[in-house]
C-alpha cells in the first residue's frame, strides 16, 4: 500500500468515455474510475451528451472498462440515460458486473424528483415582507411579554401566600451568582464612571468658576440616574443572558418538560427564584454602585480640585436630600423585574436547536437593556410630574 | 482491494483520562470489507476507542494505522486527505443545526471538492433517497426531524464522499424495531454495493446478528475476544456468556 500516501481515489484517476457507432447502435465505452472526484470533470460533458442529437436507435453504455464505481458515478450515468429516454432515445447499460448492477438498483428513481426550491421574490416584496414580519414579531413579543408578566406575578403571589413553595436554596444561589459575584465588576465600572463624570464636570464648570459644584453634579447624577442605570445594564448583560442560556439549555434537553411531568412548576422552580433574587440584589448592588461612584468622584475632587475629603463629604451631604437617593433606589426592583422576566421568558422560548439558544440570549440582552432605558425615561417623567 | 487485508490496525493502545485508565495495551485489527461490531459494558471505552481512531482524542501510548498509514504521527494536512476516505455517523446524528439536511450532506462536497451546485443538489438527493428518506426531507432543518430521520440524514452525510470506511456509533439506538431492521438492511446493502468496511459500536443484539461479520468484545481495558457470533456463543468468559446467553440474546438468536 505504498502509493496510498495521498488519497488514491481523489487525486490521480480519471473517468472518461468514447463513442463507437455500430450500425444503428451508439456504444458509449466507459473507462477509468467513475467515483465522485473524477466524475466531476465528465459531468458537464455528459449533460451536453444527453442534450445532443444522436443518429442512433439505441444508446448502450458499456460498463466493461469501468474500474472503481460509486454512487456519484451511478447517478450521473443513470441521469444521462433517463434524460435520453425522456427524449425518446432508447438507452441501456451493458456488461455491468454484479456490484455495479446492485448500485444501479439502489440509486433509483426517487432521486429524479427535483429538489424543492424556494422561489426568489422581488427585492421590494422581500423588504416589505421582512418589515411586516418584524412588526408582527414585535406585537407578539409585547403580548407574550405581558402574558408572561401576569404568570410570574401570579406565581409570586402564590409564593407570598405559601412561603413554603419558595426554593430557598435556589434563591440564595442565584442571589450569590447574580448579585454577589457581580460586585467587582459593578464596583470597578461605577468607580470609573464616577471619576470620569467628576473630571469632565470639573473642567466645564471651572469656566464659570463654579468647579465646587462638581460635587453636586456627581452626587445628584449618580444617585438619581447613572448608578442604577449602569448597574442595571451590567446585570442585564451578565445575569439576564445567563438566565436565558441556562433555561434555554434546559428547555432544549427537555428538562422543563420533565419537570412538568413530575408535577413541578417551572415557574416556581426556575423563574421565581431568579426574578426574586434579582429584585433583592439589584437595589443592594445599586447602593454599592452609588457609593463607588461617589468615591470615584471624590478621588478626582481631592486630586484635581484639591478639595479635602472632609469638604467633599460635607458638600455632597448638603447637595443630597433623601429623595435624590430614593429616586435611584426605588427604580432598582422594577428594573430587576424587567431583566429577570425577559431573561427567563427568552429562555423558555428556546426551540430545539443550539442556534436558538444563541439568538434568544442575544435578544434577551438587547430587549432588557432597551426596556431598562425606556423604564428609566418613564420614571424620570413620573418623578418630574410628582415633583421630586 | 483484497479483502482480508487489515484496513485499521490498533497496536498497544493506552488511553487514560487523568488517573482513570480506559484502555491498556489494546490491540485490534479490522479487515477490509468486513462489518465489525464493538461491544462491551458501559464505561469500557467503546466510544473512546472510536474517538481515538478518528483522531478526536490523542492516544497516550500505542499506534493506530488506518489504510496502512500511521495517523497518530501524520501531519494535519495529510491527515485531512485521509479523513475524506471515511465517514462517521455520531450517536445523535451530529447534524449541523443551522443547515438543512441537503446542506448538511453537501458540507463534505463544498469542503473537499470543487463541485457545481446543480450536481451537488442532485447528489444530495441521491444520498437522501439511498438512506430511505423522502425527497422533501432535503429542505428540513435538523430540529424538524424525528430520531430515525436524524440518523438517516447523519448516515447520508457520512456517505457523501462514498467513503471506504464507515464508523457508526450506536446506529440503531433510539430507533423503533422496524426502523432498526431497515437500518441493518441498509448497512448490509451498502457494504455489498460500495464494498464498505464498517466499524460499529453497538449494543443491539439484533444488529450484531444481522449485520456483523465479526464482533470485538471490550473488557478489562482491552479487547478480550474477536470473532464471529458462534465464537461468542462458545466463549466461557463470564461477561460474554451473560451478554450472549441472556434472555434478550436468546430472543435475538432464536431466529437463527
Amino acid at each position: 500500500m505504498a502509493k496510498t500516501a495521498i488519497a488514491p481515489d481523489l487525486e490521480a484517476p480519471k473517468a472518461s468515455y468514447r463513442t463507437e457507432v455500430r450500425g444503428r447502435e451508439l456504444r458509449v465505452m466507459l473507462s477509468g474510475d467513475w467515483v465522485v472526484a473524477p466524475v466531476l470533470s465528465v459531468d458537464d460533458e455528459l449533460r451536453a451528451f444527453a442534450e445532443a442529437s444522436h443518429d442512433a436507435d439505441e444508446i448502450v453504455f458499456d460498463m466493461s472498462g469501468v474500474g472503481r464505481f460509486d454512487t456519484a458515478g451511478t447517478w450521473v450515468l443513470e441521469r444521462t440515460a433517463a434524460q435520453l429516454m425522456a427524449r425518446g432515445i432508447k438507452a441501456r447499460f451493458d456488461k455491468a458486473n454484479e456490484a455495479q448492477q446492485t448500485l444501479f438498483d439502489k440509486v433509483g428513481e426517487g432521486a429524479y424528483a427535483d429538489p424543492v426550491r424556494i422561489p426568489d421574490e422581488p427585492l421590494v416584496v422581500q423588504i416589505l415582507a421582512r418589515i411586516g414580519a418584524a412588526v408582527l414579531v414585535l406585537a407578539d413579543g409585547a403580548r407574550d411579554g405581558l402574558g408572561f408578566f401576569g404568570t410570574v406575578v401570579a406565581a409570586l403571589g402564590r409564593t407570598i401566600r405559601h412561603p413554603s413553595r419558595l426554593r430557598v436554596v435556589s434563591l440564595i444561589s442565584h442571589m450569590e451568582r447574580a448579585g454577589f459575584d457581580a460586585l467587582p465588576l459593578v464596583c470597578l465600572l461605577t468607580f470609573l464612571i464616577g471619576a470620569v463624570v467628576a473630571q469632565q464636570g470639573a473642567s466645564q464648570l471651572a469656566r464659570f468658576g463654579a468647579d465646587v459644584f462638581t460635587v453636586n453634579l456627581v452626587a445628584i447624577i449618580f444617585l438619581r440616574e447613572v448608578g442604577i442605570l449602569l448597574t442595571a445594564i451590567i446585570v442585564a448583560g451578565r445575569s439576564g443572558s445567563a438566565f436565558t442560556a441556562e433555561i434555554g439549555a434546559m428547555k432544549m434537553r427537555e428538562e422543563i418538560d420533565a419537570m412538568r411531568t413530575l408535577g413541578l412548576d417551572p415557574m416556581d422552580m426556575l423563574v421565581v427564584p431568579r426574578v426574586l433574587a434579582l429584585m433583592i440584589m439589584l437595589p443592594l448592588l445599586t447602593f454599592i454602585g452609588d457609593i463607588m461612584g461617589l468615591i470615584g468622584g471624590g478621588v478626582v475632587a481631592v486630586t484635581q480640585l484639591h478639595m479635602s475629603p472632609g469638604v467633599y463629604i460635607e458638600r455632597a451631604n448638603s447637595a443630597i436630600v433623601f429623595w435624590t437617593f430614593g429616586v435611584g433606589i426605588l427604580k432598582a426592583p422594577f428594573m430587576a423585574l424587567v431583566i429577570g422576566l425577559i431573561g427567563c421568558q427568552s429562555g423558555l422560548e428556546v426551540t430545539g436547536s443550539a442556534e436558538s439558544v444563541g439568538s434568544q440570549t442575544t435578544r434577551s440582552v438587547v430587549r432588557s437593556i432597551f426596556l431598562v432605558i425606556v423604564l428609566d425615561a418613564l420614571f424620570a417623567m413620573f418623578f418630574t410630574a410628582v415633583g421630586i | 482491494m483484497a479483502s482480508g487485508e487489515a484496513i485499521i490496525e490498533v497496536k498497544g493502545l493506552t488511553t487514560r483520562f487523568g488517573d482513570n485508565v480506559v484502555h491498556e495495551n489494546l490491540n485490534l485489527e479490522v479487515r477490509r470489507g468486513e462489518i465489525i461490531g464493538i461491544v462491551g459494558g458501559s464505561g469500557t471505552g467503546k466510544s473512546v476507542l472510536l474517538h481515538t481512531i478518528l483522531g478526536l482524542k490523542k492516544p497516550d501510548a500505542g499506534n493506530i494505522s488506518v489504510f496502512g498509514l500511521d495517523l497518530t504521527t501524520m501531519p494535519d494536512d495529510e491527515r485531512r486527505l485521509q479523513e475524506r476516505r471515511w465517514g462517521v455517523l455520531f450517536q445523535d446524528g451530529a447534524l449541523f443545526s443551522g443547515l438543512t439536511v441537503a446542506q448538511n450532506i453537501q458540507v463534505p462536497f463544498r469542503e473537499h471538492l470543487n463541485m457545481n451546485p446543480v450536481l451537488m443538489d442532485e447528489l444530495a438527493a441521491v444520498k437522501i433517497e439511498m438512506v430511505g428518506l423522502r425527497g422533501s426531507a432535503a429542505v428540513l432543518y435538523p430540529s424538524e426531524l424525528s430520531g430515525g430521520m436524524t440518523k438517516r440524514a447523519g448516515l447520508a452525510r457520512a456517505l457523501a464522499l462514498d467513503p471506504e470506511i464507515l464508523f457508526l456509533d450506536e446506529p440503531t439506538a433510539g430507533l423503533d424495531p422496524i426502523g432498526a431492521t431497515a437500518f441493518d438492511e441498509l448497512i448490509t446493502d451498502l457494504k455489498k454495493t460500495l464494498g464498505l468496511t464498517v466499524f460499529m459500536v453497538t449494543h443491539d443484539l439484533d444488529t450484531l446478528r444481522a449485520t456483523c461479520d465479526r464482533i470485538a468484545v471490550l473488557a478489562e481495558r482491552r479487547v478480550i475476544l474477536v470473532g464471529t457470533i458462534d465464537d461468542m456463543l462458545r466463549s466461557s468468559y463470564p461477561w460474554i456468556r451473560e451478554y450472549f446467553h441472556g434472555p434478550r440474546a436468546r430472543a435475538a438468536f432464536a431466529a437463527r
